[in-house]
């Protein structure tokens, strides 16, 4: 029999659509429930109390919320690769076709193995693994901590790829608001009416919050029917904006507010293109924070079976969903709201058969068996509850068969989001509470309206919702329209304070992580009294739901023990995020290949036809080599690469260098401060290498800048430093010579430049460009403006390779056409493209430093390039280049290696040691910094750091590399290991 | 004078410029504008200017971008603008803007520095504020702001409330492409 808890229709009809049928299965078997409908509203009418198994011993457990602070009837939906673990079935919409398993069990709920360790719960205590798993300590890591982390966790990922896809984005208003109850709606209609820009956010799929649960009205309508009729004119009106199943997850600076959307999860699968969430970054000038409060249970003996929810719940599910929990139910409340509850159920044909009052004075409910001065000592019922034990204020024990106990201990304003700028909420004795400090809470422009600040009431809720919208509206300047609020219930709050019932041995504090009242009471006897302590040994709190029932009961527990008042004991603190967040939600559009922007060369068309192999090198995409068909393994593309390039021509895209356009009369003195050589006297239309230093003397970048006009300057960096370097420059700029007259820009991306290098490199080039380039017209280090076909471009006489080289530059648009057309001009002289290897190989081979010897640790002096830092001028990093230790003779210095035995094959950060010395610290000389295998000379080559490096060459060291376990004997030598003269590159 | 002509290539690797139709918006590639950043030298800003008005390039306040009959123009930072101008006619824009204005500015070519993609279509700020934190719906007609876009730094201009101009580092024209269609999918 299908829904057999859905209340009649006449009774409560409550806000799901009966007229229509969802079908769901929970644990295999087959379900139906109505549209509006969660999942445990749908389970709980289908008489399904037994949802999930408690994180430690495994308990049988039941939903007793039913929101989103719910810590027991968490499921895995959905199945496949949509599986998702931890999902609150209190929040989960339910749609047709849903799926869901119940989760942390063995063979299955109703029979779970591992419900031993309830037996076994003396052993399990707080502290436990701290003091079991001590000994022997070399079990830890491969027994213990093995088995523990099996047994931890409550549902399984999937391990698959999840299908779908998640957003984000940024929205801005004057007023955020956060939460759509009776506050916010208030709040939300005064801003709006106003005409401020507005966001209402609400977790909820249907706006209300608690109007959709109670039987309040507000002036002639039902609190439901108001909150529609709220909602429908404030979608009307054009500057609000409602953000249903949004949960306003963190606070952060500057009126920053995270928002996720749920925008898919009520669907079977999200429509196509749509993403399943997005995650929002809200940009409020004013928030009101109107997210309600949470009711909190009582401690006591099993308080945990299902069937035991909180009693503002059990009215919930009446009320909004049209079921009941239970056939016969009683209350266990310390305060007058739990009285609503039962009066509630009561009218919906519920035999409410007791209400268990602890407060003897409280006054007496007419037409149900109110027990005023009584407890709840013990419930019982295997897999739900069955009865549960009433001691009498007179000390008389009775029990009473109920299958539902609603349990009220009073309400928690939710104060979370405050708490993420650490603002301490503070104690209110009246409704013993928490409430965030003041009206307004600490450093973000949040206010705070409605249960969530402490005025529990609905009249309460409306006129603190319409007045902190009215201090908004006034300090951005708008004019608050007056509002007229309707009539509305304004109970206050009778209340007196039950945290748990004396003489429980298991009664539960936080169901998610299964802490007890004596676990606290451990903590405390061992001292862990503070409460980020107490937090710590007990795991309070510490679970997906951040103890949002549990924290607060277990501080004023440990504060009886303590004999301290509660605020003295402590408050408690929370984190972002409210509710847990999916990491899809948070990763947005980057993951797989969109996880980050490519950068594409112009030539990346040409060479992604000819196969070549492209290395990441930041976000550019580069050609590592370009294999040909007869190649079967790398070196061999890279040695050919080289080869051909030395024996006669080869290109090399080199757009990804940074090149920075520096213009400006005082040009020429801005670069004599910013490099460590000087350039103001570069005759025009000549380039220079340059060295740049940082501040402390280390070297920064280098490159080559051309002087193109008297006060025009094109500066090159390498590729890793193309951004640092401009940053640099700008910063030297705008704040240390603002009396420059000096404009920067990046050229980098607009101009495709390639490197023809080789003995044919200028025949090659004459052939494609309009001007006479021989050495004559055109000589070693000579830059300037050409054409090529009529197009404008630039040539400078360069060489990175040691070769004869040009690097030629034509605009972006035209860099395809660009290498297919020196490709084809090429073909006479078997001009080949190389990529960054064969690059790193030629420039290792002629010996120039780059990105490994550039390390940040690293002065002019260790490159050998110490002359190039001018003592005739000041420049940024000259002074302390100079310090004595950056500056000895026997420092370290550029050397080049290769091994005596050129059979022998040397390892990449391989350290030198000299010749029978130990393998120690003590007695490292150096390190092999680049490594390559020179086609040209037909051994291993290498650049190193070598202590007092200049004064041994000739000498026979060791390159020993303890983790490849190699020791080869090597000779120091030049780093020039090709035309150590230069005469190729001037040919 | 070498007997050819080389081909350019859209941004997108394309001999013409792509056109999504996504829903409601167009999102079209603009090989057709070529663009120069104009800077004036220290002590020149008055020649300048002069110089600006009698050509009739406009040099609009911070944040705001301006046309005129032939050059437009967007502030890009203090002292400096990004001037627009058809490319068949001012292809080497450089040269045009050095004849107007000489060593009054610092003038440098940026035409294929960048990919221009322009949005069209109502209500694509529905499309923009999952990409970007510019605050599109409160920004008037000819607003200008340098935005992140998936981590890429663009120029982002208001044309008009159904137009805008999305302006990004070339290289990576593909994955700022893909990101403005993404954006317009989910929101269709």
């Amino acid at each position: 029999m299908s829904q057999t808890h859905r209340i009649d229709a006449k009774l409560s009809a409550g806000q799901v659509d009966r007229s229509r049928t969802l079908r769901f299965h929970f644990d295999g078997v087959a379900y139906a429930g109505h549209p509006g409908d969660t999942l445990a509203s749908a389970l709980l009418a289908n008489g399904v109390r037994l949802m999930g198994r408690s994180f430690k011993y495994h308990r049988p457990r039941g939903p007793i919320s039913a929101g989103s602070e719910e810590p027991n009837a968490l499921v895995e939906l959905r199945s496949g690769a949509r599986q998702e673990p931890n999902t609150r079935a209190t929040v989960a919409e339910l749609f047709d076709g849903l799926t869901a398993q119940s989760q942390n069990r063995w063979p299955s709920l109703r029979f779970d193995a591992l419900s031993i360790n309830d037996r076994l719960n003396s052993f399990f205590t707080a502290g436990f693994y701290y003091k079991t798993f001590m000994w022997p300590a070399s079990f830890w890591e491969k027994v213990y901590e093995p088995i523990i982390r099996r047994a931890a966790g409550l549902g399984t990922l999937n391990r698959q790829e999840d299908p779908d896809s998640y957003d984000k984005g940024f929205l801005h208003c004057d007023v955020l608001i956060i939460g759509a109850g009776p506050a916010g709606l208030a709040a939300a209609l005064t801003a709006g009416r106003s005409g401020a820009r507005v966001i209402l956010a609400d977790e909820d799929f249907r706006m209300g919050g608690r109007l959709n649960a109670e039987t309040f009205v507000l002036g002639e309508a039902s609190g439901a029917d108001w909150a529609k009729a709220a909602v429908a004119e404030l979608a009307s009106l054009p500057n609000v904006r409602l953000m249903a199943r949004t949960t306003v997850v963190g606070t952060f600076d500057h009126g920053i507010y995270g928002a996720v959307e749920r925008v898919s999860d009520h669907l079977l699968e999200p429509l196509p293109g749509k993403p399943r969430q997005t995650f929002w970054r809200i940009y409020s000038k004013r928030a009101i924070l109107a997210g309600g409060a949470t009711e909190r249970p009582i401690a006591f003996e099993n308080n945990d079976r299902p069937g035991i929810m909180l009693a503002g719940a059990l009215r919930a599910y009446a009320n909004r969903w049209g079921v009941a929990v239970g056939r016969r139910v009683a209350i266990f409340t310390n305060n007058d709201d739990g009285l609503r509850s039962a009066v509630d159920l009561a009218a919906k044909g519920v035999d409410v058969v007791a209400i268990i009052d602890s407060r003897a004075d409280a006054t007496l409910l007419p037409g149900i068996r109110h027990l005023r001065g009584a407890v709840v000592t013990d419930t019982a019922g295997r897999l739900g509850l069955s009865q549960v034990t009433v001691r009498h204020a007179d000390g008389r024990s009775e029990t009473i068969g109920v299958e539902a106990l609603g349990v009220s201990g009073g309400w928690n304003p939710v104060v979370n989001l405050t708490s993420h700028h650490r603002a301490k909420p503070v104690w209110r004795e009246d409704i013993a509470a928490f409430v965030p400090a003041g009206g307004e809470s600490g450093l973000a422009p949040t206010y705070v309206a409605g249960a969530a600040g402490g005025d529990l009431s609905t009249h309460g809720a409306l006129v603190t919702g319409n007045e902190m919208a009215r201090r908004a509206l006034e300090d951005l300047g708008f004019a608050a329209r007056p509002s007229d609020l309707p009539r509305a219930e304004d109970a206050p709050v009778v209340l007196q304070p039950l945290w748990h019932v004396k003489g429980a041995k298991r009664a539960w504090i936080d169901q998610q992580n299964d802490v007890t009242v004596k676990d606290i009471k451990l903590a405390h006897q061992e001292n862990f009294t503070a409460v980020e302590h107490l937090k710590r040994y007990t795991t309070l709190g510490m679970a997906t739901d951040q103890g949002k029932t549990s924290n607060v009961l277990g501080l004023a527990v440990m504060a009886e023990l303590t004999g301290k008042t509660i605020p003295q004991t402590g408050t408690t603190i929370y984190r972002p995020p409210y509710t847990p967040v999916a990491l899809g939600a948070l990763g947005g559009r980057a993951r797989g290949r969109d996880f980050k922007p490519f950068r594409l060369t112009p030539s990346h068309k040409w060479a992604a036809e000819q196969g070549a192999t492209f290395v990441e090198v930041g976000y550019w995409m580069r050609t590592q080599w370009v294999p040909r068909a007869s190649e079967t393994e790398w070196r061999q593309s890279v040695d050919r690469e080289v080869l051909a390039t030395r024996r006669s021509v080869g290109i090399c895209d080199v757009t990804t260098l940074g090149k920075i356009d520096i213009q400006g009369t005082d040009a020429g003195v801005f670069l004599d401060r910013v490099y460590a050589n000087t350039f103001s006297t570069l005759a025009v239309g000549k380039c220079r290498y340059g060295l740049m230093l940082r501040e402390d003397g280390m070297v920064f970048d280098d490159g080559t800048t051309a002087r193109m006009a008297p006060n025009e300057y094109v500066m090159t960096t390498t590729t890793a430093n193309a951004v640092a370097v401009f940053r640099h420059l700008e910063f030297c700029r705008q704040c240390l010579w603002p009396d420059l007259d000096v404009q920067l820009i990046s050229t980098t991306e607009a101009w495709a430049q390639f490197s023809v290098a080789g003995p044919n490199a200028r025949n090659l080039l004459q052939k494609v460009v309009d001007q006479d380039i021989s050495d004559a017209a055109f000589p070693y280090m000579a830059a300037g403006s050409i054409t090529v076909g009529g197009l404008r471009a630039r040539l400078f006489r360069i060489s990175f390779s040691g070769e004869l080289a040009y690097e030629i530059a034509v605009p972006t648009r035209y860099g395809d056409a660009m290498i297919r057309k020196l490709m084809e001009a090429g073909a006479e002289f078997d001009a080949v493209v190389y990529g960054t290897e064969a690059l790193g190989v030629m420039r290792v081979e002629k010996g120039h430093v780059a990105g490994n010897e550039l390390n940040g640790t690293s002065t002019a002096l260790n490159m050998g390039l110490g002359k190039m830092v001018s003592r005739k001028k000041d420049s940024i990093g000259m002074v302390l280049s100079q310090r004595e230790g950056m500056s000895r003779d026997d420092g370290l210095r550029l050397v080049g290696v290769k091994p005596v035995d050129p059979a022998d094959a040397l390892k990449a950060g391989s350290h030198l040691l000299k010749t029978g010395a130990a393998a120690t610290v003590q007695n490292d000389d150096g390190w092999l910094t680049s490594l390559v295998w020179s086609p040209h000379l037909g051994h291993y080559i290498a650049l190193a750091y070598l202590k007092n490096g200049a004064n041994r060459l000739g000498e026979t060291m060791r390159a020993v590399n303890l983790l490849a376990g190699t020791d080869v004997a090597v000779e120091i030598v030049s780093p020039h290991f090709i035309d150590p003269e230069g005469e190729r590159l001037r040919g | 004078m070498a007997d050819f002509m080389l081909k350019p290539l859209t941004a997108l690797g394309q001999d013409a410029p792509v056109v999504d139709r996504i829903g409601p918006w167009t999102l079209t590639e603009r090989a057709d504008v070529a663009l120069a950043s104009l800077a004036f030298r220290r002590g020149r800003e008055a020649e300048l200017r002069d110089l600006a008005k009698g050509a009739g390039l406009p040099l609009p306040p911070a944040a705001r971008a301006e046309a005129g009959p032939v050059w437009a123009a967007f502030w890009m930072t203090p002292e400096m603008w990004m001037v627009e101008a058809p490319f068949a006619s001012h292809e080497d824009i450089r040269a045009h803007l050095v004849a107007v204005f000489a060593e009054t500015a610092s003038i440098t070519e940026q035409t294929d520095a960048w990919v221009r993609f322009d949005l069209a279509g109502a209500g694509l700020e529905r499309v923009l504020e999952r990409l970007s934190n510019f605050d599109l719906r409160a920004a008037p007609d000819g607003a200008a702001t340098r935005t992140m876009i998936e981590h890429l730094g663009c120029y982002l201009i208001r044309r008009s409330a159904a137009l805008v101009t999305v302006y990004g580092p070339r290289s990576s024209a593909g994955s700022l492409h893909h990101a403005l269609v993404q954006a317009a999918k989910s929101v269709v």
